[in-house]
């Protein structure tokens, strides 16, 4: 252990929700996107689902809207080192998305992609099971644009980086194919739990 | 049913690491020791740490670190910071921090450090951020969002290089303005609340930019901004509109 001299830190939070290597950000929402936030309105959104699915397809505004609600109550984790406890969001379960699209057996990763031409990779697994979401709303609001609005993809058990905002599809694949953060260094798969922050930790 | 999807299959998309930046992996998974050996007032609320770090591997103009302290009962807390150094600076680093409020880390480097003390560092981070200085560069920064701009205009001028780089860098005042005494002619300073005597007070706007449309280099600019939310935010949107593209525009944000 490589001990600061003179470091104390924060009065120690006992917290269980909180991985290792994170601060509470308490009300605080950083905004972290390397791109311009685009001027993407609900009803030039759309989100497609295609790669080895039986029956590709595409959702407007409307059509996504019209699956089965479901919301997220939970905690969020940045890479940057903050997390955010006890926020919701509501929209759509990536489920409820599959069931239309049918993944073949053989797919095993997604690449998720957003409207502004970012991208992010995932396996499968960690998409399925309730796990993530399409969100449009936040604290019962609609998702503002900085954050994402009007939808972003929801996968909170991951660093935040994995959550693409803007989110216009995803492909499914037989191979993990890096994204964005992922070719400039980042983990491929980024656990909080674990401190997946990057490549090789 | 692996043929059809190669990575000739991946989505359309126009916003990725420039294929001219190579970015080393490796070296951001490794923490290594930076020792503190100077401390530089910048302003009343951020001042510059040197560090020697001898197993640096080098990094380019806009790239970022992890940097890590530890308490005695084995506590961490880590935060990303921007290199203001630039690359040629061998076996040192150097970070300007602005003193945040209540700030962990921050308030232990300007009410704590002292030459001699440790901490622990891996990078570099990110090279999307990043400006290896071959194209001509548009740098809009404010407050502490100058930090990786000044990087690159070191770089620039350490190296001699002739291509084009213009710096906007907006700050409440002269005395809040960081690097005051480096900037030259590249540097047009923004005063938001006051201003030297004959300089007008206000906030960046397209009177700022547009100038450096109308004369802009053939090819046009990659555009660097960086700073807080709102900042970023505003000045991207005043570049879109200057009629910069927006995937030639990067973006790097605090809080």
């Amino acid at each position: 252990m490589n001990v600061t001299r003179g470091f104390t830190g924060r009065p120690r939070v006992v917290n269980a929700g909180l991985p290792p290597g994170q601060y509470d950000a308490g009300d605080d929402w950083p905004v972290l996107s390397a791109e311009v936030t685009p001027d993407l309105a609900p009803a030039d959104w759309t989100f497609r689902v295609d790669g080895l699915v039986e029956a590709p397809r595409t959702w407007d505004w409307d059509e996504a809207h019209a699956l089965p609600g479901s919301a997220y109550e939970g905690d969020i984790h940045c890479v940057t080192s903050w997390s955010k406890f006890g926020v919701r969001f509501g929209g759509v379960s990536l489920d409820a998305f599959f069931d239309v699209v049918r993944p073949r057996p053989s797919a095993t990763h997604v690449l998720a992609y957003s409207h502004t031409g970012y991208t992010t990779n995932l396996p499968l697994a960690d998409l399925t099971g309730g796990r993530a979401w399409i969100a449009w709303e936040y604290g019962g609001k609609p998702l503002a644009a900085e954050h994402g609005g009007p939808a972003r993809l929801l996968v909170p058990h991951l660093y935040f980086w994995k959550s693409a905002k803007w989110i216009a599809g995803l492909r499914l694949l037989d191979q993990d194919e890096p994204g964005f953060w992922e070719q400039n260094g980042y983990h491929a798969r980024g656990n909080p739990w674990q401190e997946q922050r990057y490549s090789g930790d | 049913m692996t043929e059809n999807l190669a990575s000739g299959t991946r989505p359309e998309t126009r916003f990725a690491v420039p294929g001219r930046i190579a970015v080393s992996n490796r070296a951001a998974a490794v923490w290594q020791t930076a020792t503190l050996t100077e401390i530089r007032r910048e302003t009343p609320h951020a001042a510059t740490f040197r560090f020697a770090t001898p197993a640096w591997a080098g990094h380019l103009p806009g790239q970022h670190l992890m940097l890590r302290l530890t308490a005695g009962d084995g506590y961490t807390a880590q935060r990303h910071y921007s290199i203001a150094s630039a690359p040629d600076d061998a076996g040192h680093i150097e970070l300007t921090l602005d003193h945040v409020d209540g700030g962990e880390v921050s308030g232990w480097f300007h009410t704590v450090a002292r030459p001699g003390d440790e901490v622990e560092v891996r990078g570099p981070l990110s090279g999307f951020f990043a400006w290896p200085g071959d194209r001509p560069a548009l740098l809009i920064g404010a407050g502490s969002g100058v930090v990786p701009l000044m990087s690159m205009v070191r770089h620039r001028r350490a190296r001699g290089l002739d291509v084009p780089l213009r710096l906007l860098v907006s700050a409440r005042g002269p005395q809040e303005l960081i690097y005051a005494r480096e900037y030259g002619a590249e540097t047009t300073p923004v005063f938001t609340r006051s201003a030297p005597e004959g300089a007008p007070v206000g906030r960046l706007d397209a009177g700022h930019v547009a100038p450096l449309f109308a004369d802009g280099p053939a090819g046009g600019w990659e555009a660097y901004v960086c700073g807080s939310n709102a900042f970023a935010e505003h000045a991207s949107r005043l570049l879109v509109e200057a009629g910069q593209p927006v995937d030639r525009i990067r973006i790097e944000r605090y809080g």
